[in-house]
């Protein structure tokens, strides 16, 4: 058994309307940032987790992803994945 | 209908099953038993109501981790056999977020929880679940939510749009939802799902009864 450290990260599809991320950068333009065009917000997910392999733990985190972590409706995912 | 019953599931969060349980016994003389969300047996109940409130705590997102609840495995049969399920505010959520219905529920437009009475104009009637009429329908029901935007993506709004599946719309859209949808039903009818609280609209002394009729409906075969 392998120990991997994963990094998911869920973001909303950019056809979804993100208010709270319009809030922030509305903030963040009250506090003088300048030039910001975009601002969204999403989540960051850590996982630690043993497998054979990094297939074998792939696959399990596109499953997670897929069926937990992100609703594929309103939001896109991706990861990333170290070898401990 | 004596022994028709309507059963009330209950998630660790819900808060507004009693609401439904009280509307259901005390305005409408039917019969309704809590299903607690570990139990997956829906052999003594005819038709199925997902409450408001905020399942697990809404983590995550709202209604997904109610979504692998044995109850809701157990779900799929029982909408598959033709039975009846209402999903109220966090029961609409947990319904698209397992699949029973299409889009998805996030956070209202101005970010803020809104809780007032809304203006609903009936679309479709179909499953039985509003009054229909030839003449426009309109009803009045409180809504209190803080992700109640309603979206899917272009295909599934011509989906809904063709084939009926839009239930009620509102008049002054209150959370930015695509198209102001307020519920949908599915395909076949006998799922609904809507944001607005029927439950809380069942007698006039609490201002008002558009809800009745929807509650009523549950025990339509």
């Amino acid at each position: 058994m392998e120990q991997f450290a994963v990094k998911v990260f869920v973001r909303l599809r950019p056809s979804v309307l993100d208010p709270a991320g319009e809030a922030t950068k509305s903030a963040s333009i009250k506090l003088g940032a300048e030039g910001i065009k975009s601002l969204r917000i999403g989540k960051m997910i850590e996982v630690e987790i043993d497998g054979n392999g990094e297939n074998e733990v792939r696959e399990k985190i596109d499953l997670l992803c897929d069926r937990l972590f992100a609703n594929t409706v309103i939001e896109d995912y991706e990861y990333s994945l170290e070898k401990l | 209908m004596d022994n028709f019953t309507v059963g009330v599931v209950v998630f660790p969060g819900s808060n507004c099953d009693r609401d439904v349980s009280w509307a259901l016994e005390g305005c409408l003389d039917i019969r309704t038993k809590y299903l607690w969300h570990e139990s997956s047996d829906l052999s003594d109940v005819d038709a199925i109501v997902l409450p408001g409130g905020f399942s697990y705590g809404d983590y995550l997102r709202c209604g997904a981790i109610a979504r692998f609840s044995p109850l809701i495995n157990a779900l799929d049969e029982f909408v598959k056999s033709g039975k009846r399920v209402l999903g109220i505010c966090n029961g609409f959520q947990i319904l698209t977020e397992s699949g029973f219905l299409p889009g998805a529920l996030v956070a209202n437009k101005n970010l803020n929880f809104i809780c007032d009475d809304v203006e609903l104009d009936i679309v479709s009637s179909k499953g039985g679940w509003f009054k229909n009429g030839d003449e426009k329908q309109t009803i009045k029901l409180p809504i209190a939510h803080g992700e109640g935007r309603y979206h899917c993506d272009s295909d599934t709004l011509k989906k809904l749009v063709d084939n009926e599946l839009i239930a009620l719309r509102y008049i002054n859209n209150p959370n930015g939802s695509l198209f102001d949808i307020a519920g949908i039903t599915n395909e076949k009818g006998n799922v609904l799902g809507l944001m607005p609280h029927p439950e809380r609209a069942c007698d006039e002394t609490i201002g008002g009864t558009d809800g009745l009729f929807t509650l009523k409906s549950l025990i339509l075969k």
